[in-house]
């Protein structure tokens, strides 16, 4: 218990989370955010959901203003300008000061610009914060010929659905041979390749983005490709990953490589600042498989929990659980849980079914022993807890096919996809497998495969 | 596909149109023997004095009718309230009754046309608007748009819309002579059916159950690759036409008592009052197992149904307020109120409207078993004042009318006294959840902005919390709105339900509370 004053800049997932989990564990401490970018916390990952007309920024803040209130933390929105960390000052732009006696950096990405000349023109942009959605839609207000979007990961898909929900043609330039190559195995990434294209998304594959041409008004007239092609486009989404947010934080006594540099308690090189979330680089990467950014929002949050216990309690050293993510391509549903690799690799054999219709998959890797190690599944809903329990344990293959009806979560009356999925593993891997039976209802609302 | 829907979205304003014109194209004139007809047997003699002056006049409005209705009958009652010779006072509201009786009109002359032209356009350009629109978009990209709609984001067209609904609630409950030129284009139906004439509630019964139908297609389509939302769907379409609908009037036709048998008191307010028990009593057979059913569905269906399924067995599957709700108010489900605020508000007004019901039941029980001699005829006030605040204002003006301004679940939120009780019984036993899937929550809010009940649903979801709430009535839209695959209804043991202290899945560091 202290009646420490903790600062925490940037008030996204992590940054927010921190001071939730350090409210409940300390009543004491004085705990001030710092945002210039919004007054409240917002999801960030609901962006394309306000653009698209589905929800309103006010529903975009998962708590209501009195909220902070209630719980003593202080709000405040403003730019921070510089730290003085050997007196432990921020001053910021306005030229107003604040002092810490904690500081967390939670500061964030932003979108990574790669120097492509004419990237400065309007009608550029990419998708992170919401000054980003406030000028995408001012743009796109207008009817307009094409717009293209660069990077083939998730804010590229999303900026498609969103250009697309406002009937604006696309063209997506992928730098790699397919689609989040760096994740997704082939088979899935020819699966949302044919469902992107389905929505009359001109994809190029093994396309980049060469220059940016600007018209008499300094705003974007067109692009020219890697192979010299020219397509007029009025506006330009760049997507072509993240990267942190701490230009502010360089050439400081703080050390910097990609992000603020870490040790797994979330300290920086200099005493009492800490980093979270997007903008923390971990020395060592946390653990197998993981990596020294983590730049996702479940990471985020984990960071911001971890770090309010350490000052609530004996310090532990963050220790991410078995990995999983999920996403969506316009209508079909990613998740995973686990570890599955987009090459194939020696020692790990893949199990892999795909519905008829093309819009379903499964993927389970197995490991030398036929022991899980991680599933991919499109257009149907698996149960996190059943997972993280099978992969924790190392369950062997058939056993997770055995239980695999536990371990669906579409809602009731949807397609029984595990018995499709059983019958399939059995017919690769043989075994003492006994696929499940259809249920009674199943049988009477004529539930389909 | 455009253009059929645009001739739909035409036919369906054309068939608006005559709708509301129609009740402007009667004219009536009154005679002695329409007096004696329509008007008791005790009041008939008085009454028939009283309207002299009208006979064989021609009134070319309803309103300059009634108006002469009022100016001949009105003095005399006022005179008897005055002397307070109460016994006395005229209460039964002629009005209605005698203004069908006296209305000439196209809806009276050619009903079947009258129909077709109004109510039949009205149908078929909604259906055509719902086939052609449905274009090929997937269910979980089904709620784009909303906010920049004016129709479903309290526009312009938001406003017209809860005005026009709001108007003809007021007119139904309050000046049914209004639409008996509108009652008679369903008068063949009526006979048909039940063999006797048709009220101001046949025609209001058979455009909610067309309501229900039209916009049932529409959830369908919507919802094509959710078979969730179909088969319920399919339900309350079902159980409003049979149910509610149909089978009731056949009752008519066979001389049985009028009763829905999937209304549940103290929805169905009047359930226990002393004319009602007064009909089941003296039907025989079949009044007594009506009376018998409807309190089994009380003491065992509710609770053993909630008990298994959660409230949604009811209130999104088979209840009429509920059918209504999720078809025709389905668009304006974004619209309820989510804050903090609103949820305590809803706590007070629901289970205050069910203390009301229950008190107000069981004073009348009391009475009706002690001869009136405890309360004499309080109760009848009792009644009046829940039928009029309730059972009209609430649920139907503010419960339909307030759909384009404050959602579609106004009056099963804050005001149903079934909903309660089905929402106690859901809070406290039942295997009803709606399951959270581990640490994939994002926050981002797609599941509370389209509750149609105003629960706080991220609220639970991210922090790996089960949604166990009264107030939940199962209409899985949160669950479809998930971009993560977060949310699933399932029904499953009493045990871990409710997480007192969630753990999010994910983080091996700790073990902490969210």
């Amino acid at each position: 218990m202290s009646s420490r004053h903790f600062v925490i800049i940037g008030n996204g997932i992590s940054g927010i989370t921190f001071a939730r989990h350090l409210r409940k564990g300390d009543d004491q401490a004085r705990i001030t955010v710092i945002s210039g970018e919004s007054p409240y916390f917002f999801s960030r990952t609901a962006l394309m959901y306000v653009y698209m007309g589905q929800m309103k920024w006010e529903h975009t803040q998962p708590y209501e203003p009195h909220f902070w209130k209630k719980n003593r933390i202080d709000l405040k929105q403003a730019w921070v300008k510089t730290i003085a960390f050997e007196t432990k000052t921020l001053v910021f732009e306005s030229g107003e000061t604040l002092n810490y006696d904690v500081l967390v950096l939670a500061t964030g990405s932003k979108p990574a610009f790669f120097g492509w000349p004419g990237q400065q023109l309007m009608g550029v942009q990419g998708l992170y914060s919401k000054q980003d959605l406030e000028s995408m839609e001012a743009i796109t207000s207008q009817p307009m010929e094409r717009a293209v979007i660069v990077g083939g990961g998730l804010i590229g898909i999303e900026l498609a659905e969103m250009l697309t929900y406002k009937k604006i043609p696309v063209t997506f330039f992928v730098r790699e041979n397919r689609f989040w190559e760096q994740v997704l195995p082939e088979s899935e990434a020819d699966l949302v390749q044919k469902h992107i294209r389905e929505h009359a998304i001109d994809l190029r594959l093994e396309t980049e983005l060469k220059e940016i041409l600007s018209d008499a008004q300094g705003s974007v007239r067109a692009v020219v490709t890697s192979t010299g092609e020219e397509i007029p486009c009025s506006f330009v989404g760049i997507a072509t990953g993240v990267t942190p947010n701490v230009d502010f934080l360089k050439n400081t006594a703080l050390e910097i490589g990609k992000g603020v540099k870490i040790n797994s308690y979330f300290e920086s090189s200099v005493p009492d600042v800490y980093a979270i979330g997007d903008c923390a680089e971990f020395e060592k990467p946390p653990g197998l498989g993981r990596k020294n950014l983590e730049q996702v929002w479940y990471t985020g949050r984990m960071h911001g929990e971890t770090l309010a216990y350490n000052f609530c309690n004996k310090p532990v050293t963050y220790q991410p659980g078995v990995w999983f993510n999920s996403a969506k391509f316009f209508a079909i549903e990613y998740q995973t849980y686990g570890w599955v690799s987009a090459e194939p690799m020696d020692g790990v054999q893949d199990f892999f079914w795909e519905h008829r219709d093309g819009k379903v998959s499964f993927r389970m890797s197995l490991d030398q022993e036929g022991k899980i190690v991680g599933v991919v599944n499109l257009g149907f809903r698996l149960r996190h807890e059943f997972f993280d329990r099978a992969i924790r344990e190392k369950w062997t293959g058939e056993k997770v096919m055995q239980e695999l009806g536990k371990g669906v979560f579409d809602p009731e009356f949807y397609a029984p996809y595990h018995l499709d999925i059983q019958a399939a593993y059995q017919r690769q891997f043989g075994g003492t497998l006994v696929p499940s039976k259809k249920s009674f209802f199943q049988k009477l609302f004529g539930a389909s495969q | 596909m455009r253009g059929i829907q645009g001739i739909g979205l035409v036919l369906f304003l054309l068939g608006m149109l005559v709708f509301t014109a129609l009740p402007f194209l009667s004219s009536f004139r009154l005679t002695e023997a329409m007096v004696q007809d329509q008007v008791k047997e005790t009041h008939r003699e008085k009454l028939a004095e009283l309207l002299q002056p009208m006979y064989g006049q021609s009134y070319s409005s309803t309103h300059a009718f009634l108006s002469a209705y009022s100016s001949n009958f009105d003095p005399y009652n006022e005179e008897l309230k005055a002397k307070q010779a109460w016994d006395q006072v005229i209460w039964d509201d002629y009005g209605f009754a005698l203004a069908k009786a006296a209305g000439e009109g196209p809806a009276r002359a050619y009903p079947w046309t009258s129909l077709a032209l109004s109510i039949g356009l009205v149908v078929l350009g909604g259906v055509l608007f719902q086939f052609a629109g449905s274009g090929s978009a997937h269910t979980s990209l089904a709620h784009t748009g909303v906010f920049h709609s004016s129709l479903k984001n309290r526009g312009l067209l938001g406003m017209l819309t809860g005005t026009y609904l709001i108007g003809f609630y007021v007119i139904l409950y309050w000046f049914p002579a209004y639409l008996s030129p509108l009652v008679w284009m369903v008068e063949p139906i009526a006979q048909f059916l039940s063999g006797g004439p048709a009220s101001q509630w046949f025609l209001y019964g058979l455009v909610y159950t067309l309501a229900i139908g039209v916009m049932g297609i529409r959830m369908v389509l919507k919802y094509r690759d959710n078979k969730y939302q179909q088969l319920r769907t399919a339900s309350v379409v079902f159980f409003q036409t049979a149910f509610a609908f149909l089978i009731p009037e056949v009752l008519v036709l066979l001389n049985k008592p009028y009763f829905d048998f999937k209304n549940i008191w103290p929805l169905d307010y009047d359930f226990f009052y002393d004319y009602q028990i007064d009909t089941f009593l003296s039907s025989g057979g079949v009044g007594l197992f009506m009376l018998i059913w409807g309190i089994l569905l009380i003491v065992i269906g509710v609770p053993v149904f909630t008990y298994f399924y959660g409230k949604r067995w009811y209130c999104s599957w088979v209840c009429g307020c509920g059918g209504l709700a999720e078809t025709v108010g389905d668009g304006f489900r974004h619209l309820s109120d989510k804050s903090l605020k609103a949820w305590q508000w809803e706590r007070w007004m629901i289970h205050g409207v069910l203390a009301l019901a229950v008190i107000m039941t069981g004073l009348t029980i009391v009475n009706y078993f002690s001869s009136f001699s405890l309360l004499g005829q309080v109760t009848n006030q009792l009644h009046s004042f829940y039928g009029f605040a309730i059972g009209s204002a609430f649920a139907g003006v503010v419960g339909t009318g307030f759909y384009p301004l404050m959602g579609n679940r106004v009056w099963c939120r804050f005001g149903c006294p079934l909903a309660a009780y089905l929402g106690l019984v859901q809070r406290f036993k039942s295997r009803f959840r709606i399951t959270t899937n581990g640490g994939q929550c994002i926050s981002c809010g797609n599941c509370s902005t389209h509750c149609e009940m105003g629960i706080d649903v991220r609220a639970y979801a991210q922090q790996g919390q089960n949604i166990v709430r009264s107030s939940c009535v199962g209409c899985g839209v949160c669950a479809s709105v998930c971009p993560r695959g977060v949310l699933k209804l399932e029904n499953g043991p009493e045990e871990g339900r409710i997480h007192e202290f969630p753990i999010l899945i994910g983080n091996d560091s700790i073990k902490l509370r969210s």
